[in-house]
């Protein structure tokens, strides 16, 4: 599934972004390496969003860069969103959309569709409209879209935001399937406890900046900033 | 009994059996304006598609010049095409001025600007919705529009729908370019007009009666199919 030619690290230097003149980035360095899943923790409106936004390319930084293994190349990576558009297409459809535009066959897209549909346990559902499903189907939805291509980096961004428990668990587990084949999950959450099952590095940021960025053991037990710390005691909200 | 219900009868029995008059303006009717229709359609869908993904410079002045051609008045659109087709005018060779191919496109032309600026409507919408997530999945603008007509296929079914109905309806264009020609190019609208004229109140009477009947059911169809739409955007 992994393309041969990998085009990690993905390095953000000096990234800043405005909107409406209003600066909600400033000036961030981040480097992310092949390896266990990336969390990006901090406080709601901290700028987790759109930084996801700008490494995935969908939004141009108002300053500094992005680059993939050096290269200022093109958009890359797959990414799943908080809210995730269904397509008005069945289920089997949403899942084929992404290698359809990749110009792949429809007899080679529908079997890779239906195998990422069996991978998130939705290949019962597949003729299915999409748009009927329930709102934890419709994220493992999201997930098997994303990983049909088999994308070397796959963002996303609070995966289980509006899921009940048993929800949640399900699409953890295909969180650590999806790092498991030895894709680069990055991902946001603001469930701590699951950024502790999850994490194997953990970047946190604050109002736009980034404070740390650490492997997840080190930010646990000995987070370098008041901060992080506070964040951590759940005592810091925005 | 009066004249007027003794016209009604006639007309019913015209309708009841099958009056082969009838049916062949009916046929005529149904044919050029489905036609009219699957042309305007060809043009008419991905230009408002494309209104709705693009911006570039002039398309605002597109959308304004459209929304303006949606009140074309019909005879201005038979005029057009006929000046186009008549003898000496430039596609004059072609030989179709009086023929139903005149009446397709004189009626393309009268709704092709329904079609596209309806559907850019029904496609701005969804692509408010869908735009982020397909420049994730790496679709550019061009390749946006064949999935935003495939994924508003049942609101667009209502907008082919009203291009329909405003062509089965429309009496000026086809009068003009078609020329009502018995058994050739007339069609329920300018029969009507003409039998009214005449006098032969139960043929126009029946051909009125189907008409209401024709657009009364696409309007049904058109409810069916925005009910179905909805269904499907769950
Ligand atoms: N397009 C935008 N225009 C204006 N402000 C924005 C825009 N996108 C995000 N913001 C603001 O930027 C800040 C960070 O947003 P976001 O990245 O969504 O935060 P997070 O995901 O960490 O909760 C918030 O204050 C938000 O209101
Ligand atoms: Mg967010």
């Amino acid at each position: 599934m992994r393309a041969p030619v990998s085009h990690l690290p993905l390095v953000a230097t000096q990234l800043r972004y405005a909107a409406g003149g209003v600066a909600i980035l400033h000036g961030l360095d981040l480097a992310i390496e092949a390896g266990p899943p990336l969390v990006i923790l901090g406080p709601n409106g901290a700028g987790k969003s759109v930084l996801l936004r700008l490494l995935h390319g969908l939004i141009v930084p108002t300053g500094g860069n992005v680059t993939w293994s050096g290269e200022p190349g093109r958009p890359r990576g797959a990414m799943v969103f908080q809210r995730p558009v269904m397509l008005r297409r069945s289920v089997l459809a949403n899942a084929a959309y992404p290698l359809k535009l990749a110009g792949q066959p429809r007899a080679a897209r529908h079997a890779a569709a239906m195998a990422a549909l069996d991978r998130v346990g939705l290949a019962g559902l597949a003729t299915r409209a999409a748009r009927r499903l329930s709102g934890g189907e419709q994220q493992r939805l999201a997930l098997a879209r994303a990983e049909a291509t088999g994308p070397e980096v796959v963002f996303l961004d609070e995966p289980c935001a509006s899921l009940d428990p048993a929800a949640a668990r399900a699409v953890e587990a295909i969180i650590a399937g999806i790092a498991g084949r030895g894709a680069k999950v990055v991902m946001t959450t603001h469930d701590l406890a699951q950024a502790r099952r999850l994490a194997g590095e953990i970047a946190f940021l604050h109002r736009g900046r980034l404070l740390e960025q650490a492997p997840a053991a080190t930010f646990f037990s000995a987070p370098s900033t008041p901060e992080a710390a506070a964040f951590l005691r759940g005592e810091l909200l925005a | 009994m009066s004249d007027l219900s003794l016209a009604f009868d006639a007309a019913l029995t015209l309708v009841a059996t099958g009056d082969e008059t009838l049916s062949r303006i009916i046929l005529l009717s149904l044919q050029v304006s489905i036609s009219a229709v699957l042309v305007a359609a060809l043009v008419g869908l991905p230009l408002g598609a494309l209104l709705a993904v693009a911006r570039f410079p002039g398309r605002h002045g597109i959308i304004i010049t459209l929304n303006a051609l949606m009140g074309l008045p019909p005879v201005v659109a038979g005029l057009v095409i006929y000046l186009l087709l008549s003898r000496s005018g430039p596609l004059g060779s072609l030989g179709l001025l009086f023929t139903p191919g005149a009446m397709v496109i004189a009626q393309a032309l009268l709704i092709a600007p329904i079609l596209a600026a309806l559907s850019r409507q029904v496609l701005e919408g969804l692509w408010e919705e869908y735009a982020e997530q397909l420049r994730s999945f790496g679709a550019g603008t061009w390749r946006a529009v064949p999935t935003l007509l495939w994924d508003g296929r049942f609101a667009l079914l209502t907008v082919l729908l009203a291009g329909f109905g405003r062509a089965s309806a429309e009496v000026g264009a086809v009068m003009i370019v078609g020329g009502n020609i018995e058994g050739f190019t007339r069609v329920m609208t300018t029969a009507i007009a003409l039998e009214t004229s005449k006098g032969d109140l139960p043929l126009a009477l029946a051909l009125g009666l189907v008409l209401m009947a024709i657009v009364l059911a696409v309007n049904a169809a058109a409810q069916v199919a925005r009910d179905a739409a909805v269904r499907r955007a769950g």
